[in-house]
Order: C-alpha cells, then structure tokens, then sequence
C-alpha cells in the first residue's frame, strides 16, 4: 500500500507538468477508459459516462479519473475502513481512496448493500423511489444485483450514510450482510412464474430471513454463511456452488408424464428428435421407448431435468415435492473451491411447521460450526477438517446412502443388463 | 487530527482511533466517547475493562464471536441477547466503537 502511494505521488508530479487541458465537457478526458467501449457489448463506462454528464456529481468524475488512471499505472487505489449504521455492523462496503491528494473528489466512494425481494420480485414504484432516494444522497450509481445478491448502491460519503439509510428505510428497504455473519440470501423465480418450483422457495427465504436478520446485521460467525433457495434441480440461483447452504426444490415419486403432450411434442419434432435430444441424453439411462410410448423408470432417475427441461409441457416434476439441503459450496479459501455435498435428501416443505422444523434444522448446525469452527473457516471446510461423520453426529443426522454425492459411478454399484 | 483532554493533545487516526496506545486513561476514554455521542455507564466501563483485559493477555481485540459468548456468560443471556446489549451500549457496533473508547487498534478485516 505504501509503495502505492509513493509511486502515485511520483505520478502526480509527473502528470502536473504535462498539464491538465481545460475542457468544455463534465468530464475529463478518459482515453484508457474509453477503449472499453469499443466493441459490441455494453459498457459500464458508457453508462457511468450518461450518469455523470446528467447528475454533474463531481464524485463520479473523480471516479472516473481515479480508474482511469489505475488503467495507466496497473494499480488499484480504494482501501477499506470503518462505516457502518447505528445499530447496524455489517452492510456498508467503505472505500476509501488511497490518493485522494490526486483526485479529492474520489476521497470517499461507499458502497451500500441493500437486500434484494425473494426472487427479484420488485414493482416500479419501489425501485423509482430507491433511485431518487439514492441520487438524493450518493452517487446515483447501481449494481442491480451484485455477486453477493444485494443491490449495491456504489458511491456515498460517509456524512451521508446514516440519512440516506434512514430514509431508505422508511421507504421499506434494509442492508444486506458482510462480514462473518448470515449474508443476504437469494432465489430464483420460484412458483411466482416457474411452473418446475418445487417448493416455495420466496416464503422460505422470507421467513429464514426474518429469523435471521440479527445475526445479518450483527455479525459474530467464524465467518460468512450464505443461503440460496432454488426452486428445483436446475439450480438457477448456482447454489451448489455458491452458497454454503443450497436449498434445492426435489421430488420423491416418478416424474408426471402427460401422454397427449408427448404425443403433440413427437408429432411437431419427430421421433428423431426424441431419441437423440432426450432419450441419449439422460445421464443415467432412465428414459426408455416400448412401443413407441416413453417409459422413465424412475429409480434410475437423478433428477437432472434435461428431459423436463426438453420437454416442458409433456413432462413436469412428481407430486411429492419438497427440498434438499446441499452443504459446503464456497470458492477458494482455505482450501480450493468446493462444490457443496448433500446432507439433506430429502424434507417436505409445505406448512408452517415444515418451515419452523427447516429452520430449527438450520440452527443446530450454525450452533455446531460455531463451537467447532475455526477462525475464518466457512462451514464446508470446518466439515473438511474434522469429517463428514463427525459433523453428522455434531447435528444429530444418520448417515443416508443418499448423500454419496454420484450414486451411479460407484464401482460397488452392480447394474442389471 | 487530534483530541483534546486536560489540555492535551492526543493523536488519533483519521476514524478517530488513538494514535498511541499508551495514550489512553479513562479521562481519554470519556473524551472519544463523547466524540461519538456515547454516555458513559457502569455497563459501558465494564465492556471497556474486559476489552483491555483481553487485549493485555492476547495482544490483540477479541473476535466480535468471542466478545459476544463472553459477555453471554457474564450476563446470563443468550447470544442474541448479548449480541443486541452490545450494540445498545455501543450503537456503531462493538468492533468499532467499544475498541475506539478502550484504546485499541483498529479492528482490520471487513467487518
């Protein structure tokens, strides 16, 4: 950081001699930035350029000039610092600039985390107040979502914190997490307009929310503790990956077939099309013709939704629906990444009990990784560390044949052909 | 920057943590927590105690988890509840704020 700084005060007086050119324009001439618009995709610079020329905030030319330089010397010049809310400990992301002798009018560029409705179920009016409330008090400028699922409101000084967060409040909006606490959750469309949901998962994200939203604003965990609710195995919200709890929507019995639909889908695509782009693709083998008819034997089934996803009018999920609870997903850390493994197969999630018995669930291994965690040690490598078996005892789970992770490609595994 | 106590200059960092540690007495305690609004009560010297006890023993601030399951034990409260008292007594939030008032380094990390 240090060395940063001495070479961007080297670069200052460079850059002093040249001598800046007075210009009509907002902004200052940015030719690095400017290549990035080239080509045909959108451009974060084309839009960061309108917000500026319409807003005349002289943070975001200041932002400007400070990235364009980044380009030129191939270093980043944000630290991070202390912002926070009254009664709040996580939820404001602080950048600060390192050379704000350069470039005063990028000295404080904060970013606020708000939390997104389960499944992005926004209505106009809410978000035209969120962007007036926000080019009242920041920068104007929205990541719309983030990585982390929030919506990053990226520009604001610290004196304005507080204020725009109390009116934002008050218009229903809230922080998202960070730190070592309960993050923001996300989830897919769920059965608000995806007939595959199997569950649903925008009140299961509502109400883990709720009983969560201490420890979201307060965090205390060894370290950060993501949710994601997607509705089936399509896993829309990549929870498997990203989440170190991925509640998948899952079935029980066989997959519905409606005849007259495979009928109507074979006679519009052919016979063909059936063979080659569903039957041989089913990684397990699952799906047979007799007689011209499609057979599923669904004990061979994974539920890898190709063949619903194929053929959606004909095929949809089976009736006894519920989730699955997938543990461990995270990137590199500790350890590289991991893709989370089941640990849950399967519960029901219909009532309200289903629900508070999910989040009691929930708990019991918080309360675990809490006690046996280390330091900065997400959920997945705490279970790494000290095995599966223990963590299943830990929680109180027997072992299920249902938690090898890739039933089929077990050599003890002995088909019949 | 600086804060003033008994017509003494002290130095502290631009979040307005003491520059020195050694710097700090309880009248410069009084004084940062003054700068932050915060009145001073029993509850609060207490917190400030155990935070400099803690730092003396292990030379650095406790985990925000530690804090909390300690003064869970103190109080007889659950997590929750302690997490909630913690944040009453110091609203911007224990890592920053009680740290600041007992004389701490900054809390690094991005909490």
């Amino acid at each position: 950081m240090d060395g940063a700084e001495s070479a961007a005060s080297k670069e200052v007086q460079k850059s002093d001699e040249a001598g800046m050119e007075k210009n009509e324009n907002f902004l200052n001439p940015t030719p690095m930035l400017d290549e990035l618009e080239k080509g045909p995709w959108p451009s974060f610079i084309s839009g960061f350029k309108e917000l500026a020329e319409r807003t005349k905030k002289p943070m975001l030319r200041g932002v400007m000039d400070q990235l364009e330089y980044s380009y030129n010397t191939k270093m980043g010049y944000w630290k991070g610092g202390l912002v926070t809310v009254n009664g709040y400990g996580a939820g404001i992301i602080t950048r600060y600039s390192l050379i704000k002798d350069k470039f005063p009018e990028a000295s404080e560029f904060h970013t606020m985390r708000i939390q997104p409705a389960p499944g992005l179920h926004y209505n106009t009016a809410m978000l035209r107040e969120l962007c007036d409330i926000w080019e009242k008090y920041g920068s104007g400028l929205i990541a719309l979502h983030g990585q982390t699922g929030d919506i990053m409101l990226q520009g604001i000084e610290q004196d304005k914190v507080q204020e725009c967060f109390d009116e934002l409040n008050q218009a229903g909006w809230d922080l998202g997490g960070a730190g070592a606490g309960m993050r923001t959750a996300v989830s897919c469309i769920g059965p608000g307009r995806c007939e595959n949901a199997c569950y649903d998962n925008l009140k299961l994200h509502q109400s883990v929310l709720k009983h969560f939203v201490g420890v979201l604003h307060r965090p205390e965990w060894n370290y950060k503790l993501k949710f994601k609710f997607s509705g089936c195995p399509n896993d829309c919200t990549n929870s498997i990956m990203r989440s170190d709890l991925a509640v998948i929507g899952t079935w029980k019995d066989a997959i519905e077939v409606d005849g007259d639909e495979v009928k109507a889908w074979i006679d519009q695509k052919g016979i063909d099309a059936l063979v080659n782009n569903v039957i041989n693709h089913c990684p397990t083998k699952a799906i047979s013709l007799k007689n011209g008819e499609m057979v599923i034997e669904t004990r061979d089934c994974v539920r890898c939704m190709h063949c619903l996803n194929a053929m959606p009018k004909a095929l949809s999920p089976g009736k006894e629906r519920g989730i699955s609870l997938l543990m461990g997903g995270k990137n590199t850390l500790k350890v590289g990444v991991n893709m989370g493994s089941l640990i849950i197969p399967y519960m029901k999630m219909e009532s309200d009990e289903d629900i508070e018995a999910f989040i009691e669930k929930i708990e019991e291994i918080i309360e675990w990784w809490d006690d046996s965690g280390l330091d900065h040690e997400r959920i997945g490598e705490t279970i790494e560390r000290v095995g599966l078996k223990q963590f299943l005892e830990g929680i109180g789970l027997e072992a299920d044949i249902n938690m090898v992770s890739r039933p089929r490609d077990n050599p003890y595994f002995k088909a019949k052909y | 920057m600086g804060i003033q106590v008994n017509g003494v200059t002290y130095e502290t960092d631009e979040n307005g943590y003491l520059e020195n540690l050694g710097d700090w007495t309880e009248d410069v305690a009084k004084k940062l927590a003054e700068e932050d609004e915060i009145e001073m009560t029993e509850e609060h010297w207490s917190l400030i105690r155990f935070l400099r006890g803690y730092y003396e023993e292990y030379q650095i601030a406790p985990a925000v988890k530690v804090l909390t399951k300690a003064i869970a034990n103190e109080n007889n409260m659950d997590k929750k509840e302690a997490s909630e008292f913690l944040y009453r007594l110091f609203p911007k939030g224990p890592a920053l704020q009680a740290c600041k008032v007992a004389g701490l380094p900054k809390p690094t990390g991005c909490v």
